[in-house]
C-alpha cells in the first residue's frame, strides 16, 4: 500500500506552509494532494504558490495532486477551478461533479472523497469518466468497502482516509467567523489562528466536533493504523494520512513504517497516543458511529 | 403576467396520502412523496408510501391537474442496489411525473431503462454550481436542480444564467445548514446519515432525560441541547444543539429556526426560478395544509401585484406557528447570514 498526505485543511501563514511542506519533501510518503480545498477566502497562498509547492515535491519524488475546493459556488471559484483543471503537469482530484466535468474524458483524475461514490455502478461510471483513483467516503465502513472491491473497475486504485480529524460536513457559513460574532465576509481570517481547528465541546465538556471555517470536522482522529491490515486485506492501494499542525512528520513516519510491517501496529499506535489533539475513533471503519472506538482483538491480546 | 413568471410552480411534501390529498386541496402544484424505505431521505417509521398508497395519489393529484414527484434521494449503498432500481422501475409504472435523484449510477439506471421518465436532481446532489448541473444535465438530461440551501440569490441567478436546467429552490421549512450531501454528522454521532440511511439525527438515537440541570436532549448519548423551566424545547437536530466554544456556550452551528423567504418571492418570480419547495414530509397534514394554504396566496397575490407585492402579516403570523423554534430567517440567500 502507498501512503499519501492529504491536502491541508487548516489556514496556516505562508512560512509555516512552506516549512510544512519542506519536511513532507523528506517524509515517507508517496503522495502529496496539494491546494485549498475549504474556503476561497484564504488567500495567503494562491494557486501559483501551491504550484510552486508542487515543483518542490515533485522533484522530491511525490507524486503530486492538486485537490480542488469542495463547495464552490461563485464565478471566481469557477475561475480557479477551470485553471487548476486545465493546469497541464499535474494530475488533479476533483471533490466536485463541476470539477469532474471540466476533467471528464480529458485526462485521467482523482474522484474525491465528497463526490459521494456509494455502489459499483457510480465508481464503474467515473472510471469510464477517466477517475484512475478514488477515495471511499469517510462515513463509509469496511464492509461495504469490501463489496465496492469485489466489482471494482480495471485499473481504478482505491483510497482510504485513515488518519486525521474528519472532514464531515461544508456549509455556506463560516462558525470560526460566527464563534467571534463576524459575518463571513468579513471573518478577518480568524482560522488562521487555530492551526488545528476550534474544539466545540457539549456542555459536558465532551469534546465533539472541530469547527473549521465552512467545514465541521470530527473532534476525535480518525485512526485506521490499528486496522491496517484489515484495509490491505481488502485490496486497497492508498492510505491517506490528513495534515495536523504538529508532528504530521511522525505519524506519516509510524504509518510507514506499520506499512512495512518493521513495527507492530500496537506500538505504533501507543508511540502515536502522544502525537495525536484528541483520543482516536474508527467506527466508520467498523460500520458503527463514527466516534466509536473499536481497539483490534489483535492488539488487545498483544498489548 | 411576465413571461418568466407563468411557471413558478409550488412544490410541498406529503408524508402520506392524506398529506397528499391536502397539498392537492390546498394548491400545491407538486407535491413530492417517497416509498416507505431507505431509498428516500425522509426514512421514517410510519411515514411515507407503499405501492397501493403511492398509485392512490397519483390517481388523486392527476384527477386535478396536479403533479407528483418521487424522491429516491439516498445513495443506493453496496448492499440493496436493487431496492432503488425498483423504486424507479415503480415509480414509471406509477405514471410519476419525475424522480428526484442524488446517485449518478442510479441516474444512468434510469436513463437507460426508462428514457421517458423525466429526472430532477435532488439537493442531496450538493450541486452549487452550474458546471456541476450540466455536468448532470450532459450525461443524464436532467431537467430540474434543487440548490442546496448555501447560495446567495445572487449566486442562484449567476448559476441560472448559465444553464438550460430548471432551478428549484427551498423556499420554506426546516433549515439544512450544511450542503446537503456532503455532511456525515449525522452518521459520526449515530452511524446513521441521510446519504447512507435516509435519515439525520434519527429518532431511534434520541433520549430525553429530567436531570438536576434541566431537560436533557441527547443523541447516541451525546447532549445535544440542556433547557431551562420556560425554555421551548425543540428536536435534537445535532446541528442545532448548544454547545461549548472556547469557554462559550451557545447555538454554535445554528440556532432552531425555519427557513421562509416569502418576501423573497418576486424576486425569485423575476429570476425565473421554476418552481419552490416546501420541506416538511415528516410533517402533520396540518401543516402541509396551512403551509401549502399560505404560499399559494403569496404567490398568487405576487403574480397579480408584481413589484409591489407585499408580504402579509397573518401569513407571517401563520407560518410562524409551525416553525421550528417558532423562528424565522432567509438563511443563506441573505448574504449576512452566512
Amino acid at each position: 500500500m502507498k501512503l499519501a498526505l492529504g491536502p491541508l485543511l487548516y489556514y496556516w501563514d505562508s512560512e509555516k506552509v512552506n516549512a510544512f511542506y519542506d519536511t513532507v519533501a523528506r517524509a515517507p510518503v508517496d503522495i502529496v494532494y496539494l491546494g485549498e480545498t475549504v474556503c476561497s477566502r484564504r488567500h495567503l497562498l494562491r494557486l501559483d504558490d501551491w504550484l510552486e509547492v508542487a515543483e518542490k515535491l515533485s522533484d522530491a519524488g511525490k507524486e503530486v495532486v492538486l485537490s480542488t475546493q469542495t463547495l464552490i459556488e461563485s464565478e471566481s471559484d469557477l475561475k480557479t477551478l477551470r485553471k487548476i483543471t486545465s493546469n497541464p503537469n499535474f494530475r488533479v482530484e476533483a471533490n466536485d461533479m463541476g470539477a469532474v466535468r471540466l476533467l471528464a474524458n480529458r485526462v485521467p483524475f482523482v474522484a474525491g472523497p465528497t463526490l459521494n461514490i456509494y455502489n459499483p455502478q457510480t465508481l464503474q461510471l467515473l472510471s469510464e469518466m477517466g477517475a484512475m483513483r478514488w477515495v471511499m467516503p469517510v462515513e463509509m465502513s469496511g464492509a461495504a468497502l469490501a463489496d465496492m472491491q469485489q466489482s471494482r473497475p480495471d485499473g481504478m486504485e482505491t483510497e482510504v482516509f485513515a488518519y486525521g480529524r474528519l472532514p464531515l460536513a461544508f456549509s455556506a457559513r463560516c462558525f470560526t467567523a460566527r464563534h467571534h460574532n463576524l459575518q463571513k465576509d468579513d471573518c478577518q481570517f480568524r482560522c488562521i489562528d487555530y492551526e488545528n481547528g476550534l474544539t466545540l465541546k457539549t456542555r459536558e465538556g465532551q469534546p465533539f466536533l472541530t469547527l473549521n471555517g465552512i467545514q465541521t470536522m470530527s473532534a476525535r482522529v480518525y485512526n485506521l493504523l490499528g486496522d491496517l491490515e484489515e484495509v490491505r486485506a481488502s485490496g486497497v492501494d492508498v492510505v491517506r494520512v490528513s495534515p495536523q499542525a504538529y508532528h504530521s512528520e511522525k505519524i506519516l513516519h509510524l504509518f510507514h513504517e506499520t506499512l512495512e510491517q518493521r513495527i507492530p501496529p500496537s506500538l505504533a499506535l501507543a508511540q502515536m497516543e502522544k502525537l495525536m489533539p484528541e483520543l482516536p475513533c474508527n467506527g466508520y471503519w467498523h460500520g458503527k458511529p463514527g466516534l466509536d472506538f473499536v481497539p483490534q482483538p489483535a492488539l488487545a491480546r498483544s498489548a | 403576467m411576465q413571461p418568466e413568471t407563468r411557471k413558478f410552480e409550488l412544490v410541498c411534501p406529503a408524508g402520506s396520502l392524506p398529506a397528499l390529498k391536502t397539498a392537492v386541496d390546498n394548491g400545491a402544484d407538486c407535491i413530492y412523496m417517497g416509498f416507505r424505505d431507505d431509498t428516500n431521505a425522509r426514512n421514517f417509521t410510519g411515514l411515507n408510501f407503499d405501492l397501493a398508497n403511492a398509485k392512490e395519489g397519483v390517481r388523486y393529484a392527476h384527477a386535478k391537474g396536479k403533479k407528483v414527484l418521487l424522491a429516491l434521494n439516498t445513495y443506493p449503498q453496496t448492499s440493496g442496489w436493487q431496492r432503488w432500481t425498483s423504486a424507479i422501475d415503480n415509480a414509471a409504472e406509477l405514471g410519476m411525473d419525475a424522480v428526484i435523484l442524488a446517485d449518478p449510477g442510479l441516474m444512468r439506471y434510469a436513463t437507460k431503462t426508462h428514457p421517458e421518465l423525466r429526472l430532477h436532481l435532488s439537493v442531496q446532489g450538493s450541486a452549487t454550481n452550474y458546471e456541476a448541473i450540466n455536468f448532470y444535465h450532459e450525461m443524464f438530461g436532467i431537467r430540474r436542480a434543487v440548490v442546496p440551501r448555501v447560495l446567495a440569490l445572487a449566486q442562484v441567478e449567476q448559476l441560472m444564467a448559465n444553464t438550460p436546467v430548471e432551478i428549484e429552490l427551498f423556499g420554506f421549512g426546516g433549515l439544512c445548514v450544511m450542503v446537503e450531501g456532503r455532511c456525515a454528522l449525522s452518521s459520526y454521532a449515530t452511524g446513521d446519515s441521510p446519504n447512507t440511511c435516509g435519515v439525520c439525527s434519527p429518532p431511534k438515537a434520541v433520549r430525553w432525560q429530567e436531570t438536576a440541570n434541566g431537560l436533557e436532549s441527547r443523541l447516541n448519548g451525546i447532549l445535544i441541547d440542556r433547557y431551562g423551566k420556560d425554555e421551548n424545547t425543540g428536536y435534537p437536530t445535532l446541528c442545532k444543539g448548544r454547545f461549548e466554544v472556547a469557554g462559550e456556550t451557545y447555538y454554535a452551528i445554528e440556532e432552531p429556526t425555519s427557513l421562509n423567504t416569502l418576501e423573497l418571492l418576486p424576486e425569485l418570480m423575476r429570476m425565473g426560478v421554476a418552481a419552490i419547495k416546501i420541506e416538511g414530509r415528516q410533517r402533520s397534514p396540518a401543516y402541509v395544509a396551512q403551509v401549502t394554504k399560505v404560499w399559494r396566496q403569496a404567490i398568487d397575490a405576487c403574480r397579480r401585484e408584481g413589484q409591489s407585492f407585499s408580504v402579509k402579516p397573518a401569513w407571517m403570523a401563520e407560518l410562524g406557528k409551525v416553525s421550528e423554534g417558532q423562528q424565522q430567517t432567509l438563511g443563506a440567500y441573505y448574504r449576512p447570514w452566512k
